[in-house]
């Protein structure tokens, strides 16, 4: 029972991250219809610029805030410059276009920070947290506290501010809103923005656990794709908790079933894909899309 | 447009040219121009599926791995002749390629996109979990066949010649397909799915007929290469074999067949020469052509070529007799 318990927590922080990284899919995936196979690199990215300010001897909150003023900025410039050409153009294209940022951005950092896996330290104490008979890793808590924080910002930002609803109109009704004198363009770059900031979070939050290497979102992204999937790509609330449904399937299944251990871990991810696009594409939250014909 | 006769005859340009090879080049680089052959093979096999179908895969390197570990696997365990390896591996991609595509059916354009992804970072692992026949992270050693009935030709010189009858079998058969009825189907279901059911097309059946024709090109295409190279390991089909193959065609050319002799020539070459500059550098060359392709050059090299062909053609100065007529 312990054990299980602890399982359940330590997959609560994990999905947690994956559920973050979701969360950013689809918040682009409802403004702008793409879904942006470079948030995991952009999320790694990220990451190594916190490395390097901490590196400099930067304390770690304000690597943190300035990270994701940067992410934010970064976000917004890949939207304006890379993206926006290919606004409304077939999905083939998008899809390309974001394959071509994913391979750049992993590539730069692999020539700035070469391929050799990093450290990556945390904010929060090495030591465990003791509740009964059950550790918790304080890391664990603490990622999923502010993945929690965070995710309400998000919140209090979109429901409670001007631009919070100038953006939640552009992604509904952009021809109406543009008649209401929103710049949709810019509130779809925002949204960009505010993806990277929301990824970098979750790399800084994963990182001390995977270690920094330019490939270490890989297997994140195909999590999140799988909650996203899983709680439906036009649900934001789904997506975060998706993930943490699938941070807590992938534990038990790691610990309690035998063959599927450690290594077939992103098979299970994939199945689970291919399981919820046939049996409901819409996830468990999300709207059926309806085309008219 | 140049008239037939002359695309003809430059396609038995090339052909000589690759022929000629042999005797001119060091087996080094046979063994590098065999390996554009095999890409050549893939690609046109992705490019069925993408280009002309509209289907997009991002695991197209999951079906080459599957025909590379047929082989690998039917050599290494059951000495069977290589021959027929090859063979095995197309048909059992063609199965497994069309039993993939009857749910790829209900999935359209990003979430057909994204099952396949997960796909191509799944495989590597899958390789690795079934030890026992795969020989894990090791990989298998194979050893390069030697040339049959006595030809005086060392091992290179024949898997060369080899794949080169292997690639013109396929394009015959894959321009005859595309040329005809099937061809017709095929794209009019990427360009507009309703009208063409309403025409008539069985969309569900060309659909998972483009998936399996497609996996059995790629598969192919991984046969020759455990040959050839005679050696296989799961890491060797991450998911960036997946996107260098998409490189490959959008850079050759979206629904085009010469397109993939291109794209080949590019992924096999581009790499080795930004090799010198960075480990990364190759891929960061991938990602600049492919976002600079989609934006200036969406057809790819192929269509920039049948392009400049056409204005050539239309501009040439006009022969006396057909000038002598016109004026007339």
């Amino acid at each position: 029972m312990d054990i299980l318990i602890q399982q359940v927590v330590s997959g609560l922080a994990t999905g947690g991250i994956y559920g973050s990284v979701a969360l950013a899919l689809v918040m682009i995936y409802q403004a702008t219809d793409v879904v942006n196979y470079a948030q995991g690199e952009m999320a790694m990215f990220s990451t190594y610029l916190a490395w390097t300010m901490l590196n400099a001897g930067v304390p770690y909150w304000l690597a943190f805030a300035a990270t994701l003023v940067v992410s934010f900025v970064l976000g917004v410039a890949i939207e304006r410059i890379v993206i926006r050409p290919v606004e409304g153009a077939p999905v083939l294209t998008i899809v390309i276009v974001c394959i071509g940022l994913l391979v750049i951005l992993n590539s730069v950092a692999g020539w700035i920070y070469s391929y050799i896996q990093k450290p990556f330290p945390s904010p929060f104490p090495p030591k465990p947290i003791r509740v009964g008979n059950i550790y918790f890793g304080a890391h664990d808590i603490g990622a999923l506290a502010v993945t929690l924080l965070v995710l309400a910002g998000l919140y209090v930002f979109f429901r409670f501010t001007t631009l919070g609803l100038a953006m939640r109109a552009a992604a509904q009704n952009p021809v109406s809103s543009r008649l209401c004198g929103i710049r949709v363009g810019w509130m779809l770059a925002i949204g960009w923005g505010l993806a990277a900031l929301v990824g970098a979070v979750a790399g800084m939050m994963v990182a001390p656990i995977v270690f920094l290497d330019p490939n270490m979102m890989a297997g994140i992204l195909i999590y999140a794709f799988a909650s996203a999937t899983l709680g439906g790509f036009t649900s934001p609330g789904g997506a975060v908790l998706g993930g943490l449904i699938v941070g807590v399937i992938e534990n038990l299944a790691g610990t309690y079933v035998h063959f599927i251990g450690t290594e077939l871990k992103l098979t299970v991810a994939l199945a689970l894909i291919l399981i919820v696009l046939l049996v409901r594409p819409s996830g468990l939250f999300g709207r059926a899309a309806i085309h008219r014909v | 447009m140049p008239p037939r006769a002359v695309r003809i005859g430059v396609v038995l340009v090339a052909l000589a040219v690759a022929l000629a090879l042999p005797l001119t080049l060091s087996n080094f680089r046979l063994f590098q121009f065999t390996q554009v052959f095999i890409y050549a093979i893939a690609l046109l096999g992705l490019n069925i599926l993408t280009g002309y179908n509209g289907q997009i895969s991002l695991g197209h390197g999951a079906f080459y791995a599957i025909g590379a570990y047929t082989t690998a696997i039917m050599i290494d365990q059951w000495n069977v002749s290589y021959g027929w390896t090859i063979l095995v591996a197309g048909v059992l991609c063609l199965v497994v390629g069309f039993l993939f595509g009857i749910p790829a059916l209900r999935l359209e354009g990003l979430y057909l996109a994204l099952a396949t992804f997960a796909l191509a970072l799944a495989v590597p692992q899958i390789l690795k979990y079934f030890e026992h026949w795969t020989g894990g992270s090791q990989g298998i050693v194979l050893s390069k066949p030697s040339a049959p009935w006595g030809l005086k030709l060392n091992p290179d010189q024949w898997l060369y010649l080899m794949t080169l009858g292997v690639l013109v079998l396929l394009f015959v058969l894959a321009a005859n397909l595309l040329r005809g009825r099937t061809g017709r189907a095929i794209v009019a279901i990427r360009d507009n799915p309703i009208a063409a059911e309403a025409m008539g097309v069985n969309t569900a059946l060309y659909k998972s007929l483009a998936f399996g024709v497609s996996a059995a090109y790629t598969g192919i295409a991984g046969a020759l290469s455990a040959l050839v190279i005679a050696f296989v390991a799961p890491d060797a089909f991450n998911v960036f074999l997946s996107i260098t193959f998409l490189t490959g065609i959008v850079i050759g050319g979206l629904a085009s067949i010469s397109g993939a002799i291109f794209g080949a020539l590019f992924i096999q070459f581009i790499p080795n020469w930004a090799q010198d500059i960075s480990k990364a550098a190759p891929w960061a060359i991938y990602g600049v052509f492919l976002i600079g392709f989609m934006y200036v050059m969406p057809r790819g090299i192929a269509g920039a070529l049948r392009l400049a062909a056409a204005g050539w053609w239309r501009r040439r100065p006009e022969p006396p007799a057909a000038a002598a007529r016109s004026r007339r």
